[in-house]
């Protein structure tokens, strides 16, 4: 049985986390002179910190400018790359202990929701997105990785990115009556399957839905977090929902939505820290800002404390369905470059 | 036919390969054949060959044909 990983109230887990990624800021320093040079120009190389909000983050983009790594090039195991729409694009180097620790560290994460099982799989994508084994987009990377959690795989999209209504029904004749999985991007789920499903009167009461990718896509539809759960209730019987927020230069920490939908909760590995994008000092509960990520995962790359360019805001500390913080993601900070895993995706655009 | 040879048949068989390839030492990504999507289809029809359903750590965990056939015998495979 996996351990859980939604355990700890925020005061343990920032003193367990301050000791874990200050050891990791010395492991990284030791190891990546490029990620030292960085930290003793910037002035933020010290020996101790006094608190997880001082220890010093590197902005993800500095993965796309220097290769930055703490393991010698013989034991890469897997570089991983992000997708980006001006060009460059990050590298992310693993070795076996981490690409291990990543895949051991989500699986838990989302069994939270999902439980040890493998549930029958519903997967709202065409399969093309995983037919060619050698160039796989981040979608299919991201697709294959979720792809372990289900079984009979099922594709809701025909070759023609379609939906296929027949598929639909025949996959729900066979496993509605019991949990089934389904996983998707956010706007594919809302375009494809909800207005499938809706339109055909179809029950999917029974199904737990994993979603990611985020709103933009969905905003002439005035569809947000809170009326994409409503209308998924109401109108095909779908309330086991959970959103997740993670990127490549963090793989295998995801930020999970509960339950309750109240917000996303980080795992008890990981946390986030909202910035004010003008002042850097830590914006209050309920005050929107930069989302800084850290997480205990990154061992082969100094990916363990990141600003991101994603706006977003925490609504509370240990006060909804699972301990810590739980916060959105807004959007991304204006002008910083499109980019994300489902912008690969172009037949949404309709 | 006896319980390993089973195994190795249902590995050559999903990973696509020739009758005599000797799959006892075979390691996830080890060859090229054998990578994440193979992955599915190798526990599916391992699934299918033992009347068995692996759970998720155990997929995630089964990274070599050795770990395939531990993983069996905890659902009562007998490999005597």
């Amino acid at each position: 049985m996996s351990e859980e990983v939604f355990t700890l109230k925020q005061p343990e887990k920032d003193e367990r986390l301050l000791e874990q990624l200050s050891a990791l800021t010395r492991h990284h320093r030791e190891r990546s002179p490029e990620y030292d040079r960085i930290l003793l120009a910037s002035g933020q190389a010290q020996d101790s910190y006094a608190s997880v909000y001082d220890l010093p983050w590197l902005p993800v983009r500095m993965f796309k400018n220097h290769h930055l790594k703490s393991i010698p090039d013989d034991e890469i195991v897997k570089v991983l790359t992000s997708s980006g729409t001006t060009g460059d694009v990050s590298r992310i180097y693993l070795d076996r202990d981490a690409a291990a620790a990543q895949t051991r560290m989500l699986s838990r994460t989302l069994q939270t929701v999902l439980g040890p099982k493998r549930l029958p799989m519903l997967i709202v994508d065409s399969r093309g997105v995983v037919a060619d084994r050698r160039s796989f987009s981040a979608r299919g990377a991201g697709m294959l990785g979720l792809m372990n959690f289900g079984r009979d795989h099922v594709w809701v999209l025909d070759e023609n990115g379609e939906p296929d209504v027949e598929v639909l029904k025949q996959f729900l004749a066979k496993h509605g009556d019991q949990p089934f999985l389904i996983f998707g991007f956010t706007f594919m789920v809302w375009l494809y399957l909800y207005e499938a499903a809706r339109d055909a009167g179809l029950d999917l009461s029974n199904g737990i839905l994993i979603h990611s990718g985020g709103w933009k896509k969905l905003i002439d539809r005035a569809v947000d977090n809170a009326e994409f759960r409503r209308r998924l209730a109401e109108d095909i019987g779908l309330t086991k929902i959970h959103n997740f927020y993670g990127m490549v230069e963090q793989i295998g920490t995801i930020y999970l939505e509960g339950p309750d939908g109240g917000g996303l909760y980080c795992p008890d590995f990981a946390d986030v820290i909202i910035r004010d994008p003008e002042t850097w000092e830590v914006a209050p509960i309920g005050t929107p800002g930069l989302i800084e990520v850290t997480s205990t995962l990154p061992t082969s790359y100094p990916g363990h404390v990141l600003l991101t360019e994603d706006l977003g805001v925490v609504h509370g500390v240990d006060d909804g369905a699972w301990p810590g913080k739980r916060f959105s993601v807004l959007g991304r900070l204006p002008r910083a470059e499109a980019r994300g895993c489902s912008d690969t995706f172009t037949g949404g655009d309709r | 036919m006896i319980e390993i040879d089973r195994l190795r048949k249902v590995f050559r068989s999903s990973l696509e390969l020739p009758e005599d390839y000797d799959v006892d030492g075979l390691e996830y990504r080890g060859i090229e054949k054998w990578d994440s999507l193979a992955h599915m289809s190798l526990v599916a029809a391992i699934e299918d060959e033992f009347d068995v359903m692996i759970d998720t750590d155990d997929v995630i965990d089964m990274s070599s044909f050795g770990k395939a056939r531990e993983i069996l015998g905890k659902h009562g495979v007998e490999f005597a």
